[in-house]
Parts: structure tokens; C-alpha cells; sequence
């Protein structure tokens, strides 16, 4: 039993995820507003924007951890979703601000049903990783 | 109608649509259902005295002999072998019998719709209900006629031989006779009328209705469309295709020859026909275009009456006719599915209701139309959501015979388009007064163009006829590389300017009097008008232009109340916020075009959003000689609902077309109606839904569209997708409801409904293909599909769609020749339409237009209405030396008729066919009529008779000819005619465009050679390559 770097960076993926998983319910929340009329898209994307790159960044923030400590397998998991994330803001809309969401374009139902959809393969991937840090934090911890 | 009637006002107040103020709102008597398909059958003893149309065009063959016929004249019958022949046998009985009891013409006639190469926004309603039966008649039914028709014939034609009588029977042209249709002989001379035309009905174009007879009658057909010398001929075996028979049928030769031939395959013909199968091979056929031009198909229900009260397909198309019932035979048939809409035309009948309460249905919001179910008088079902509701006691009132009791006939379940006046829940607030502010460009390019002497001159001379109220308010901004600002407040006797430099930090140099009212401050306007154009010609102007703090500063202004903003900008913004750089030279491949159309900064695009949310649309007007990235200013429109319109290289002396139709625009523009604070939603059946918008809108939730302004020139698209199996349902609909409020401040909400079958068989469906709204679907696909992606994309795109649907039609048909092309007649104009397209301005895969021209001939495909952006691709063409030859028609009641003097005498215009836009139509003696959105091109070939020459083009002969701007006004009757199909063809356009006269051997032959699509060109294929490329995808 031995609290090490490795337990550590796995304690904190596993508090990050956590608030992944929040991140993505409330993508799926907000989308589901704009399908059913609840809210007006301009506003909707005002506050959707900001969150996009926290998202991103806190995602790559324990990966990086992961890669100091040398935990391949791990952050073999979770490079799909960086390549997909740095592609993602790369092909955004032309915007001056933050986010990848655009008002104009986001009522449209195919770009509606593919954020949707983003939305909750996400959630399944942050939710089976969630199990997986916290298994992976048990085993560094009682593994000396 | 009773003025006073609380229940039932007609509230009008638009000069458009005063027509229906004097009228009940309802669909009039003679074209009520029944009284329409009562033409079909209820005079049989009258067909025999009409004339059957081919005679009629036999006769033209001799115009040169302008004898007055007596009104009897006799119909030269299909079916014989000659028609002077059978003339003769008609006369005799004829005279006496229609002299002693002169028949009233039938009244069906009356009102029919003249149809013609164009449809006009006068066609309310399907025209031929007689016709829309014919598919449901059984198949031995056009012997039925024959034999109808035979006995009076054989009862008055006493010569007639018996074998001929017999022959008769079988020929299944006589199906002519069939149609009801009085042939007016004044009609068929282009002489003068013999009386001044006392009778109403036989006033129809005989020209028109011969081809509309066609379709739906079982006969075989060889169409009699081809009297002009072009023909069609690509050696084809008969049975494949119809049309070749008619190499033979110049001139009056044309019924006997192909009613002659017809009658081999005519069994097989006329069963292909009857069942809607008939096709051709594309690759044998070179007439595929209807000489009237091709028309939205008919909506064909089972009953009558569904088609008369169905929106007009001018305003409301749906690109099948027959909804597919599942996704995976929607899917089978590879047909796009889409709604095509034009919900702000200009209407010459209108029906307005005001009532205390509108009925909707409680649960979808749909609005009562005429497609809902009565389960009984107090209930109505909803056709959308199937919710049944209850009727209000108001609803029971019919305001037409002012008694209660029957819902049916009131006029919102009798019309499929309609406007109510909305009560105050309709409001969020206060209906806003008509504000407009123009925004000026003076900079050193600008005013170099003289634009501001046109704009001032027209805004003037309108001042009192710009749409509004007492309320009316008015303003104007001018930039440079400052703003400028007037203040016109009343008390003073010449406008202030105030002028801020600070254009990073925009901020509006004094609260009020930029915006003044209009009445108040008339004389300051007008002085402001009189003296902006000379204030900077003498000036040293900037040659920065800072657009972006002026439509910041703009829309700071506008905002509390919302309204129109109206931009003139003829350079690249380069300072300030907004700026734009010159990325012309960042494309070196066409690769790179998808970033250059695509906007590059998102300043516009944001504006525009902030615009939206408070009622302010942006007008944008380019008058750029250089590039001014259209792409990224035009965010500012697209999301705003405004209108974009493109005058490159506009210059007031140097290009006096562009000019011309500068000023025309803008004198339509500042006239036209307007609608402020819109939102339209567009609901459809259960089991659909909307799946994209196309046109310049905001999206504002799945099925509403924010739209600050609408202006009767604006055309939207939607893509819908099924959901669930419409197999339950017999039918689908569609309804788009325009809320607005108008220049005269009141709150209204235009509905228009559409609705369709649904069909259960693959082949139905394509059957039910509405080509030309395909194409408008497919053309606003594209855009966006090489903005996402790329230009070669799209391009790939476009030619798999025409593959996809030609190859699922060639599964479901069983036996095909081998190395055919075989399209559907519904669809036959697809690859030429395609393309078309393909060779564009704006698809065509070359760096030779310039990225302006590419971005608003994308602009334009989002935005026009289906009848423009079809004649934008593909432009009509008209042979104008055949009019010896064609019928005449009279010109339609549309209120849009820009001919004032046309008051004494009814007027006609000749109905020349439609050519397809190849070089081999063109002919060494002809003078050919190009028909564009924005320009009339008349070529002139050089071997031109000196007659026509004389007559019309008012010379000696080709040699003395110059080019010209329009026709000279001749007191010929050629020239006349001629000129009233200008004006006819002018009055299906939003506002007249110039007209180029053009020799064969002059400089500017380019532009008229240019359009000729179908031709090879460089660096493009021809037509029939193309055909012959699809022909190796097709499997």
C-alpha cells in the first residue's frame, strides 16, 4: 500500500471525470432543449461555447498526467478522443470567440442530431472510464 | 358583401390586392368543382361546333391571308385525313345551328387561367379539373369519346364517308375535340378581332390547351408541338420515341402525319400514357422541353375539390407530387424530398379575414385549412396532428349567405392560401411603424459609379409611395472611412451632418433626428436627397470604406424599434471593425474555393444575429467593380432575412445596362411590400419533419424561422424527411404560416397549405417528380455542400443525384433497351437542368469567374423563387421569327401588367415554344428571343426576312440593323404582338429588365452565345456527352 504518483494522478482523473460525465449531461440536456423549442440557439450556444474548451482541456489535462507517468494503456484509451477533440476545434465555423457551436448552423437537424449523438457517446465513454480509474486507482494503491 | 359585417372584414389596404375586396374571399362559382369538371362532359353537343385546335393551327400556316372567319369556322378534325377536306363537311350543318341558337360558352371557360409558357401568379388553382380525372378513367374511356364525339359529327357531316367515320373512331386525336374548349377565331389570326371579343369564354389559348389536353388522355401521342422547323430528331426506333414522328409535320401537314403514324402503336402508347409510364430515351430524344415550357406537375387527387383549394404552386411546391409512405421507399426511389416556397408573393387575389378568434387546433397549433375532417358541425379534425377540436359559434357563420350552420363554406376551408388579420395575442408588441435607413457608400470607388445620382434620384420621386403609415420614419448613414450622420429634424432647414472619426468605438453622436418621420420631415429629406449626390463628387473622398462601424452604428439606431437597413457598398471594407482582407489572390486551384466562399470573419454573421433578435433585417446592394468579398458581407443578409442583389461593374454612364437595371431594382425595391417583425413556421404531418432551411433566415427552433423583414421576393427551401410510415394516411400536408406585421402597422398572418398523396409504389413516386423544384432542392444542397466541403463535391453530388434517380427508375421498369437513357417524362429535363447547372457561374469547376459572381450565384440559388432560379439555370428561348405561325393568348389579369395603356382593348400575346438552348435550334433566318432574370437578349441571324425586319425591328434589312436597346414601337401587328410578349414576359419578373438588341456578327452575339448551355464549351462538355456519361453510371 503505497500512495504514489501514479495513485495520485488516478485519484485526480477520477474527480476530472466526474465532471466530464456533468459536462456531457448537460450537452445532452442543452440539445435536447434546442429539439424541443425550450430554448432560442443563440442563447443556447452562449453558454454551451464557453464550456467547450474546459471540456477539452481538462481531458487532456489528466492525460498528460498519465503520459508523465507512463500509464501506455491508459492513454492509449483516451487518444481517440484527443485526436477527435483537436479535430473537432480545428474544423469549427469561422468564430471570433471560444466554442464550436454556432447559432446559425446548430437548428440544422443533421448537425443537431450529430452533437446530440457526441453527446452521448461521450457520456458512455467518460462513464466506463470512470469505472476503469477507479479501478485503476485501487490496483496502484494496494499494488507495491 | 356586407362592408359593415363585424364577423368578416376584408381589410384591405395593399393596391395589389384590391381585387379582393370587391370579391367574396372564396373560390368564385366558375371554379367551383363542380362546375370545372362539369366541363368534361356537360356539352357534348357542343363539341362538335368547336373547332378542334389543330385546325386552328393548320390555319396559321397562311397568316399572310388575314380573312376574317366567320366565329362557325369550321375544326379541321384530327382524325381526317385532310383538313380542308373536313372543314367544308362542317360548314354547311354548322351555320345554320349556331346562328339559330348561339350557346352560351361554357361557363368552366370562363375563368380558366391562361396558361402559358410562364406560369402567372394569377393561376391560383390547377387549372383543368377535367384533365385531373382522366387518370382515374378507366382505360377503355378515350373510345368512349371517340364515340361521343362521333355521332353528332356523323349526324351533321353528311359527306362524311363512312370509312373515314370509322377511322375516326380509333384516332385517338380527336380527343381535341374532347376538351371543351370554344376556339375564339380572333384568337387564331393574329389579325384583328373580328368584334371586340363579347363573349368571355373562348378567350383561352387554344396554343396551350392542346398540350395540356394531351397528357391525361388515353390516345397515343404523337405531340403536334413541333410546327417550327426544329425538330427532334435523332433517328429513333417509333415505338421508343413519340416525338420523332413529327419530322414530317412542318406546317400543316402535322395532325395528319402523326395522327396517321400514331395509329400503330397507339394501343400501347395510350395505355403507357394512361398509367402515367410513358418515358423516353434520352439519348434518342433531342425535344425533351415542352414547347410551353415545362410546368409543376398536377397534383392529382382522388376527389375534385382537394385540387382546387390547393396553394398555388408558385407559391408553395413540394419537389414529389405523391409522398413516398416510408423512408425506405423514399429511400428506393432516390429522390430528394423537399418543400419549395415563395410565401410573400405578390398575390392579385387574395382572400383576408378578420375574425375575434382564429381557429387552430389546440394541440399542433395548426391553422384551419381546407384539408381538416368536420366530424360533425360543432368538431373539426386536425390534418396534421389528428386532434379533434371544437369549432367556435363564430366559425358556424358563413359571411357569404349570412347563414349559420355549414363550416364547409366558410373561406378558410375554401382556399388554400390566406391571410388573417391577428388579434392582439399575436403581438409581443405594439406593431412597429415602417422604418427604413439607408446606408450609403462614399467612398472614392462608390461615388466614382454615379450610383448615388440613381439612388437619390428614385428615393425622391418615390418618397410618398414607400410603403407605410403617418408612423413612417426615415434616416441615413454614409461612410467613408468615417461615419457620417444627418440630422433632419423637422425645425431645420437643411440637414446637420455630424460626422465620427472614431470607428473602432462607434458610439451615435446625437439620441434622436436621425431617424425622423417621414411626413414631418419631408422637405429636409428631400433636401438631403437633392444635395447628397453633388455634397461628395466635389469633395476629396477616402478610399477606405469603414462598413462595419457604419452597420454597427446602424443598427444601434434601429434598435428599440427594429426595421429595415438598406446597404450600399461598392468597395472592400478595409477599416475598422469589419475589415475584410483581399484573399482574390489565396486561390490558386479550385480547392481552395470552398475557404474563399466560405465568410472570413464572423463579424457579419454576429451582427446580423444581434439584428435579428431585434427586428432588423440588412438590404445589401453591391455595386463593386472590384472584388469586395460578397462571401463574408453577405452574412449580414443571410441571417436577417434581407435581400442581397449584385450589380457588378455598375457604373451610370459607362455601363448604361447595368445601369438601367440598377434603377429598375431599385425602384421595385423601395416600392415593394414589406412585411416587419416575421416569424413563419412551417408544420408538417405527422411521421415528417423539417430537416434543413434554406434562404435567408434565421432558424430560431425546429420548425420557426425568424425573419425580421420579408419581402415579396424572397424564396425558401426545406428539406423534410419522413419519420414514420404514412401508410394510414391517405394524404400529407404542409403549411406554412407568415406572421408579420405590415407597413400599415396591423399584424397578419399569411397561411398557405399544401397537401399531397401518399403513394405506397416506387414508381408512383417517381412518376410524381417535380423536376424543376428537384433542381431548386438539389441547386441549395449543393451550395451548402461546397461551402462544407468542396466545390467538386457538390459537383459529384449534383451528377449522382440525376444517376441515382434514373437508375432506381430503370430498376422498376422491366424490360429496357440496352444502351438507353431512359427517363421518365417528369424527369426528362433533369440532365439538362443539371447540366446546366454544372456549366454555371456558380458550379462550374474553373477559376474563371470571379469569386464575387461565384458567391451570389450561390446567394441567389438560396434565395430565389423556384420560377427565377429555374430561368437563372436554364433560360427560355423563343423563336420570334415563327410568329406567323404561333396562337395568340391574352395576356393574364395579374395586377403586376406594367402596360397601362392596355385599358381599351384586351391584349394578346403570341405563345412562341420554348426552345432548348442549343446551337442546332438556332437558324440562319430566325430572330431568337432570350429570356434571362436579368436581361431580354433578341438575336438577330443574318439571313432575317426583310419583312420581319420592316415590321418589327423597324429597318430595311439585317444590313441596316443596329444594335438597340429596345424594339421600336412599329404600328405594325407584328411589332405590336411582339412587344406584348415583352411586356408579358416582363410582367413575370419582379421588376422589368433591360433589353439588348444583338446582330449576329457584333461583339456582344458572346453573351447570347454564351447561354446556349447545351453546347460544348470550353473547358465543358455538351449536353449529349453528358447524357452520354450518365448513361455509363446508370446500372
Amino acid at each position: 500500500m503505497a500512495f504514489t504518483f501514479v495513485a495520485f494522478s488516478y485519484i485526480l482523473a477520477l474527480i476530472i471525470d466526474a465532471f466530464l460525465i456533468f459536462f456531457a449531461i448537460f450537452n445532452i440536456i442543452a440539445f435536447d432543449e434546442l429539439k424541443t423549442d425550450y430554448k432560442n440557439p443563440i442563447e443556447q450556444c452562449q453558454s454551451l461555447n464557453p464550456l467547450v474548451l474546459p471540456e477539452y482541456g481538462l481531458h487532456l489535462f489528466f492525460n498528460l498526467l498519465f503520459l508523465f507517468n507512463g500509464e501506455w494503456f491508459s492513454l492509449v484509451l483516451n487518444a481517440p478522443l484527443i485526436a477527435y477533440h483537436v479535430h473537432r476545434y480545428l474544423s469549427r465555423p469561422v468564430m471570433s470567440g471560444v466554442g464550436i457551436y454556432d447559432p446559425t448552423s446548430i437548428m440544422n437537424t443533421d448537425v443537431l442530431n450529430k452533437c446530440q449523438r457526441e453527446g452521448w457517446i461521450k457520456l458512455a465513454f467518460y462513464l466506463l472510464s470512470f469505472f476503469y480509474y477507479l479501478y485503476a486507482m485501487i490496483y496502484s494503491l494496494i499494488s507495491t | 358583401m356586407p362592408a359593415g359585417n363585424p364577423l368578416f372584414n376584408h381589410h384591405n389596404h395593399e393596391a395589389l390586392e384590391q381585387n379582393t375586396m370587391m370579391q367574396p374571399p372564396i373560390v368564385p362559382p366558375q371554379q367551383q368543382p363542380g362546375a370545372g369538371g362539369g366541363m368534361f362532359n356537360s356539352h357534348p353537343q357542343q363539341q362538335p361546333q368547336q373547332p378542334p385546335l389543330p385546325a386552328a393551327y393548320q390555319n396559321h400556316h397562311q397568316p399572310q391571308q388575314p380573312q376574317p372567319q366567320p366565329p362557325v369556322q369550321g375544326g379541321g378534325g384530327v382524325g381526317t385525313t385532310n383538313p380542308f377536306h373536313h372543314q367544308q363537311q362542317h360548314h354547311q350543318p354548322h351555320i345554320p345551328q349556331h346562328l339559330t341558337q348561339p350557346q352560351p360558352p361554357p361557363p368552366a371557360t370562363v375563368q380558366h387561367p391562361p396558361p402559358g409558357g410562364i406560369t402567372s401568379s394569377a393561376n391560383r388553382y390547377p387549372p383543368n379539373p377535367a384533365l385531373l380525372q382522366q387518370p382515374q378513367a378507366p382505360p377503355q374511356q378515350p373510345q368512349q369519346y371517340a364515340q361521343q364525339q362521333q355521332q353528332p359529327q356523323s349526324q351533321q357531316g353528311p359527306y362524311l364517308p363512312p370509312q373515314n367515320a370509322a377511322q375516326q373512331q380509333q384516332q385517338p386525336p380527336q380527343r381535341y375535340v374532347i376538351s371543351g374548349q370554344p376556339v375564339n377565331p380572333s384568337n387564331l389570326y393574329p389579325t384583328i378581332p373580328t368584334q371586340p371579343l363579347p363573349s368571355p369564354g373562348p378567350t383561352t389559348n387554344n396554343y396551350s390547351q392542346q398540350y395540356q389536353t394531351q397528357p391525361g388522355v388515353g390516345g397515343g401521342g404523337g405531340l403536334p408541338q413541333n410546327s417550327h422547323g426544329h425538330n427532334n430528331q435523332y433517328p429513333a426506333p417509333p415505338q421508343q420515341n413519340p416525338h420523332a414522328y413529327n419530322n414530317g409535320g412542318v406546317g400543316m401537314g402535322v395532325n395528319q402525319v402523326t395522327a396517321g403514324m400514331n395509329n400503330m402503336s397507339v394501343t400501347q402508347q395510350g395505355f403507357n400514357k394512361l398509367w402515367g409510364i410513358d418515358h423516353a430515351d434520352l439519348l434518342k430524344t433531342r425535344q425533351v422541353l415542352p414547347p410551353e415550357g415545362v410546368k409543376s406537375p398536377e397534383i392529382r387527387f382522388p376527389h375534385d375539390y382537394m385540387n382546387h383549394v390547393n396553394c398555388s404552386p408558385d407559391l408553395f411546391r413540394c419537389t414529389l407530387t405523391k409522398i413516398p409512405e416510408t423512408k425506405t421507399l423514399l429511400q428506393k426511389a432516390r429522390l430528394p424530398l423537399g418543400i419549395l416556397i415563395h410565401p410573400f408573393k405578390d398575390l392579385t387575389q387574395l382572400p383576408v379575414i378578420q375574425c375575434s378568434q382564429i381557429v387552430r387546433c389546440r394541440s399542433c397549433r395548426t391553422y384551419i385549412n381546407p384539408y381538416v375532417y368536420f366530424v360533425d358541425q360543432r368538431r373539426w379534425k386536425c390534418n396534421l396532428c389528428f386532434r379533434v377540436n371544437d369549432l367556435p359559434e363564430e366559425f358556424q357563420y358563413d359571411p357569404v349567405t349570412k347563414t349559420y350552420g355549414d363550416p364547409s363554406r366558410r373561406p378558410e376551408v375554401r382556399s388554400g392560401t390566406i391571410e388573417f388579420l391577428a388579434p392582439a395575442d399575436y403581438m409581443v408588441r405594439p406593431p412597429q411603424a415602417a422604418v427604413y435607413l439607408f446606408v450609403l457608400d462614399v467612398t472614392t470607388l462608390a461615388v466614382d459609379t454615379g450610383y448615388l445620382k440613381t439612388l437619390c434620384d428614385v428615393l425622391l420621386e418615390h418618397l410618398d409611395t414607400l410603403p407605410g403609415d403617418s408612423r413612417s420614419q426615415i434616416g441615413f448613414i454614409t461612410f467613408d472611412s468615417a461615419v457620417h450622420f444627418y440630422n433632419m429634424n423637422s425645425s431645420l432647414s437643411q440637414p446637420q451632418e455630424l460626422v465620427v472619426c472614431d470607428i473602432d468605438d462607434i458610439f451615435i453622436p446625437c439620441p434622436d433626428n436621425l431617424l425622423v418621420n417621414l411626413d414631418e420631415s419631408k422637405e429636409v429629406v428631400k433636401h438631403l436627397l437633392t444635395n447628397l449626390p453633388g455634397k461628395y463628387l466635389s469633395s476629396q473622398n477616402e478610399p477606405r470604406s469603414a462598413l462595419g462601424a457604419a452597420l454597427l452604428a446602424a443598427q444601434k439606431i434601429l434598435g428599440p424599434i427594429g426595421g429595415r437597413i438598406t446597404v450600399f457598398c461598392a468597395s472592400l471594407p478595409s477599416v475598422g471593425p469589419g475589415s475584410l482582407p483581399n484573399r482574390q489572390g489565396d486561390v490558386k486551384t479550385v480547392k481552395d474555393l470552398s475557404t474563399a466562399l466560405n465568410p472570413s470573419t464572423d463579424f457579419y454573421k454576429k451582427l446580423a444575429l444581434d439584428c435579428s433578435t431585434q427586428y432588423i433585417a440588412v438590404d445589401l446592394f453591391f455595386l463593386n467593380s472590384q472584388y469586395s468579398d460578397v462571401a463574408s458581407i453577405s452574412c449580414i443578409s443571410k441571417f436577417s432575412g434581407g435581400s442581397i442583389q449584385y450589380f457588378p461593374n455598375y457604373h451610370m454612364v459607362e455601363n448604361p445596362v447595368q445601369a438601367k437595371l440598377f434603377e429598375q431594382a431599385m425602384v421595385r425595391y423601395v416600392t415593394r411590400k414589406i412585411g416587419f417583425e416575421a416569424v413563419m413556421r412551417v408544420r408538417c404531418s405527422r411521421g415528417m419533419s423539417i430537416h434543413t432551411f434554406h434562404g435567408n433566415l434565421f432558424v430560431r427552433s425546429t420548425d420557426l424561422l425568424s425573419l425580421p423583414n420579408v419581402n415579396p421576393d424572397a424564396g425558401f427551401g426545406m428539406q423534410v424527411s419522413i419519420d414514420e410510415s404514412l401508410s394510414d394516411f391517405q394524404t400529407v400536408c404542409f403549411q406554412a404560416a407568415l406572421l408579420y406585421t405590415s407597413s400599415k402597422g396591423e399584424r397578419r398572418i399569411r397561411v398557405h397549405t399544401l397537401c399531397l398523396p401518399v403513394a405506397g409504389n416506387v414508381n408512383d413516386v417517381i412518376q410524381s417528380a417535380d423536376q424543376q423544384a428537384i433542381i431548386g432542392l438539389l441547386a441549395k444542397m449543393a451550395v451548402d455542400r461546397s461551402l462544407s466541403s468542396s466545390l467538386l463535391d457538390a459537383r459529384e453530388a449534383f451528377v449522382n443525384a440525376v444517376v441515382d434517380v434514373l437508375s432506381a427508375y430503370a430498376t422498376t421498369q422491366n424490360s429496357l433497351p440496352n444502351l438507353a437513357l431512359v427517363a421518365p417524362k417528369c424527369l426528362q429535363m433533369l440532365p439538362a437542368y443539371t447540366h446546366s447547372i454544372l456549366r454555371s457561374m456558380g458550379f462550374r469547376a474553373d477559376l474563371r469567374p470571379r469569386l464575387d459572381d461565384r458567391s451570389q450565384f450561390m446567394n441567389q440559388m438560396k434565395t430565389l423563387p423556384l420560377y427565377q432560379l429555374i430561368q437563372t439555370i436554364y433560360p427560355d428561348l423563343y423563336p420570334l421569327h415563327t410568329i406567323a405561325s404561333v396562337p395568340l393568348a391574352s395576356v393574364p389579369q395579374s395586377s403586376r401588367s406594367t402596360t397601362p395603356e392596355n385599358g381599351e382593348e384586351e391584349e394578346k400575346y403570341p405563345q412562341f415554344p420554348v426552345l432548348h438552348l442549343c446551337s442546332d435550334r438556332i437558324e440562319a433566318t430566325g430572330v431568337y428571343l432570350l429570356d434571362q432574370p436579368d436581361s431580354i437578349l433578341i438575336y438577330v441571324c443574318r439571313n432575317v426576312s426583310t419583312q420581319f425586319c420592316e415590321d418589327v425591328l423597324g429597318v430595311q434589312g439585317f444590313v441596316a440593323l443596329h444594335e438597340m436597346d429596345d424594339l421600336p414601337e412599329l404600328e405594325t401587328e407584328w411589332s405590336n404582338l411582339i412587344r406584348n410578349f415583352i411586356n408579358y414576359l416582363q410582367s413575370n419578373k419582379p421588376y422589368q429588365v433591360p433589353i439588348r438588341i444583338i446582330r449576329e456578327d457584333s461583339k456582344e452575339r458572346m453573351w447570347f452565345v454564351n447561354s446556349l448551355v447545351e453546347d460544348r464549351g470550353e473547358g465543358s462538355v455538351s449536353y449529349y456527352e453528358f447524357l452520354q456519361q450518365l448513361k455509363n453510371m446508370v446500372k
